[in-house]
């Protein structure tokens, strides 16, 4: 790990190409990028290796869907900070994200300026 | 909420994912029922089927060609079927999560789909209207269809 990098990401979405989206489009100088999943149970085990700080979350994912990540990551781990990142862009849906433990939430489609300052809310929160 | 009122959910929809994930606006064209025979279907096709107040489908379907451009103004460089599924998917995604936040609870979204050919038939009820919306991009051209009854 960069020693200069205080934030360890791991970015959680069923899309190939969303996926590799947020690991280009995030340019914060202290995140580093530790791992990518492609669904919930996915993203537990890679949590296990690799000790994210910082999540992206995807919703709507076959296996495990992001809501009940969402509860399992928080808690095996209080402090870890996730932002729901969904096309679902009602209410309900962003309040049950957050009653479940994440941090935030951005609504697809975003460019890159609407996730990095999305993330830096989420390591300000 | 009335027909137009919906088909205009879902135009904003795609209209938001040239905009902001492709970077680079998309051209509405005169919508059209298509009367007499079904709507054109492209090499890709997303698609959401809906329930409860209404039912019926929605889907975008768009060619290889412009479908691989979209990719590569997202800076992707893996134009592989694989992706290609993924791109419509994705717009189908931002059509279910748009009629999620407009429509309410008295709709029922599915998860989105994807099909592949454009040999394919997209199933929809015979007591339902096709509207397609033409959606052109740089020299493409793509088809929004809302078939709900």
């Amino acid at each position: 790990m960069n020693a200069a990098c205080t934030h360890r990401l791991m970015i959680v979405d069923d899309s190939n190409i969303m996926r590799r989206k947020i690991e280009r489009s995030q340019e914060l100088p202290n995140v580093e990028v530790v791992g990518t999943a492609g669904n919930g149970r996915e993203a537990l085990d890679l949590h296990a290796a690799s000790r994210p700080t910082l999540v992206t979350m995807d919703l709507t994912m076959p296996e495990m869907d992001g809501i009940e990540c969402v509860e399992q990551l928080v808690g095996r781990d209080p402090d870890i900070r996730i932002l729901v990142i969904s096309a679902l862009a009602d209410k309900a849906t962003a309040i049950e994200a957050l009653e479940k433990g994440a941090s935030g939430f951005l609504c697809k489609p975003f460019t890159e300026r609407q996730l990095n300052e999305a993330l830096v809310k989420l390591i300000e929160s | 909420m009335s027909l137009q009122s919906e088909i205009g959910t879902f135009v904003s929809a795609v209209l938001a994912y040239f905009d902001t994930a492709v970077q680079q606006a998309a051209v509405v064209g005169t919508p059209y029922l298509a009367l007499g025979k079904p709507p054109e279907v492209f090499d890709y096709t997303g698609m959401i089927r809906i329930s409860g107040k209404r039912k019926g489908v929605v889907y975008f379907t768009a060619p290889k060609g412009m479908l691989s451009v979209m990719l590569m103004r997202m800076q992707e460089t893996d134009m592989s079927d694989a992706n290609l599924r993924d791109l419509v998917g994705e717009v189908a995604n931002t059509l279910s999560g748009n009629a999620r936040k407009d429509f309410g609870r008295n709709f029922i979204i599915s998860t989105p789909s994807v099909v592949t050919g454009s040999s394919s038939t997209i199933g929809y009820s015979p007591d339902t209207r096709p509207i397609v919306v033409p959606i052109d991009w740089r020299a493409y051209h793509a088809n929004l269809v809302v078939c709900l009854n």
